[in-house]
């Protein structure tokens, strides 16, 4: 088995410790950004190899920004008009890709376990980019660090989470990450978008929208209409489930702070206004997935690992 | 010196004085003091710097410019660090004043090989183009790897590539002082 300390695959791969360590270093990547060199030479020489076999803007873009800023050789490919299209199976890309021997592999796949899967056709460091419904945890790193610069702490944060639980990645990565560094977990939805026993996690649940209102943060989830079965009537309509439970102005308080994982459905489950207010908090969290991916490529590279001398190396075929 | 036996090279009286003198000299080689700025490189780089500022202040009653400088990102051996079996933390560089054309004095507690100072240039030159780059350390202990030297130099200190020297600063560690562990 692979050393998994060598990778970011899920949330809870990290302990308290890392998430900080990883939050601090992302932190210290701001005074970079506000530079007029936005660049710095610290993997200068290394590749950082993006792998994107499910469409997506904010990951794949902050990424690719992130790798370059770092001073990394960057390859982005994306699943349509690669050889994918042509049948060629997650282990060859991955094996193909590996041929050049990077560093790291960003990896965005619709399967779950595919991120874990490809820890085994590369020699390089795995991140997970989103793998189905399962993981996401750049995502829940940068939610963590957005929520910690907009209150000051994370311990003791009441965090609602609304909306699709049941296939929402961002929400699982989430839930562990709040978790882990001592926030408290509502979510709130409907019977059918929240996982059965979710519970025994510790969060609570609650369907009825108004219990947002002792939130410190509201963090509403996309509606994820490509993730549900054919056929499968979770809300009886959008325009239902946007009555009873779209975050809108009316139902936050100004004290409050909205945020998103994006991509949104203005005017489904978040309010286009809302969105656009500033008590939003959508695009400072894109701003932090700059530095908080930065931060993880980074602390990846040069994380230690004691057992690397006996780690096995994976065979890799051309 | 026997085996791991600590020696102490300075005592908190003696680094007060040192820091003092230092003060001074960065003083009388710069004749126009606002256009320096001290440039603390982390962690105890850091704290010397506002000692040196505090000096020279009660030298020549100028409050000069001071930075922090964290050059974690520009380390020439980011993965060599890990096989100790901790992972660097990294600071938050702080350069609120421009360095366009000014002296930077930068300020660390040991120069050894003189690969930090590297780094440490080059990130300053990411956030601008001083003037003039200087260099004031609390202890050079030799054995340079780069063509380095200090313009300031605390204590010249010889030592063994074996031994190890540390420098304790109150405010971060229990208290000022230079020490020398000898490992042969």
């Amino acid at each position: 088995m692979d050393d998994l300390r060598r990778h970011l695959i899920a949330i809870g791969d990290l302990d308290r410790e890392g998430i900080e360590r990883i939050l601090e270093t992302a932190a210290s990547f701001e005074s970079v950004q506000e530079r007029e060199v936005k660049k710095v030479p610290t993997l200068r020489g290394r590749t950082v190899v993006n792998v994107f076999f499910e469409s997506s803007t904010r990951t794949s873009s902050s990424f690719e920004l992130a790798a370059k800023r770092l001073s990394a050789d960057v390859m982005s490919l994306k699943a349509s008009g690669s050889s994918v299209d042509k049948g060629e199976s997650l282990k060859d890309t991955i094996q193909t890709l590996s041929a050049y021997g990077p560093d790291v592999v960003v990896i965005r796949h619709a399967a779950i376990g595919a991120a874990l899967k490809t820890t085994g056709y590369t020699n390089a460091h795995v991140v997970n980019a989103g793998d189905g419904k399962h993981q996401h945890p750049t995502q829940c790193l940068l939610d963590l660090y957005t929520i910690r610069e907009a209150l000051g702490r994370l311990d003791g944060v009441q965090v609602a989470i609304v909306g699709d639980v049941l296939h929402s990645r961002v929400a699982r990565s989430n839930i562990q990450g709040l978790l882990a560094v001592g926030a408290q977990v509502l979510l709130v939805g409907p019977p059918t978008l929240i996982p059965r026993g979710i519970e025994a996690t510790g969060v609570r649940v609650s369907h009825e929208i108004g219990d947002i209102a002792t939130a410190d943060v509201v963090y509403v989830l996309r509606m994820q209409s490509e993730r549900m079965a054919e056929g499968a009537n979770y809300v009886p309509s959008l325009r239902e489930y946007t009555e009873r439970w779209g975050v809108t102005s009316s139902r936050v308080s100004p004290r409050q702070i909205v945020m998103h994982p994006g991509p949104m459905n203005r005017g489904v489950e978040i309010g286009a206004d809302l969105a656009d207010s500033n008590q939003s908090l959508i695009l400072r969290q894109v701003q932090a997935g700059l530095v908080t991916r930065m931060a993880v490529l980074y602390d990846l590279v040069t994380r230690p690992y004691r057992d690397t001398a006996e780690r096995p190396a994976v065979e890799v075929a051309a | 010196m026997h085996a791991g036996s600590p020696r102490v090279v300075l005592d908190d009286d003696a680094l007060r004085r040192t820091v003092v003198r230092v003060a001074h000299e960065i003083v009388e080689k710069n004749a126009d003091l606002t256009d320096v700025c001290l440039v603390g490189i982390y962690t105890r780089g850091v704290l010397l710097a506002d000692r040196l500022r505090a000096a020279i202040a009660a030298a020549s009653g100028t409050m000069v410019d001071v930075g922090a400088l964290d050059i974690a990102f520009y380390r020439d051996d980011v993965t060599a660090r890990a096989a100790d079996g901790r992972q660097p933390v990294v600071h938050s560089t702080r350069l609120d004043f421009p360095i366009d054309g000014r002296t930077v004095v930068l300020v660390d507690d040991v120069l050894y090989t003189g690969r930090t100072i590297r780094a440490a240039i080059d990130a300053l030159l990411d956030y601008g183009r001083p003037g003039r780059i200087q260099l004031a350390v609390l202890v050079d202990r030799g054995h340079r790897e780069l063509p380095i030297r200090a313009d300031y130099v605390g204590k010249n200190l010889p030592t063994s590539p074996q031994d190890r020297v540390f420098v304790t600063l109150a405010g971060h560690d229990a208290a000022d002082a230079i020490t020398v562990v000898g490992r042969a």
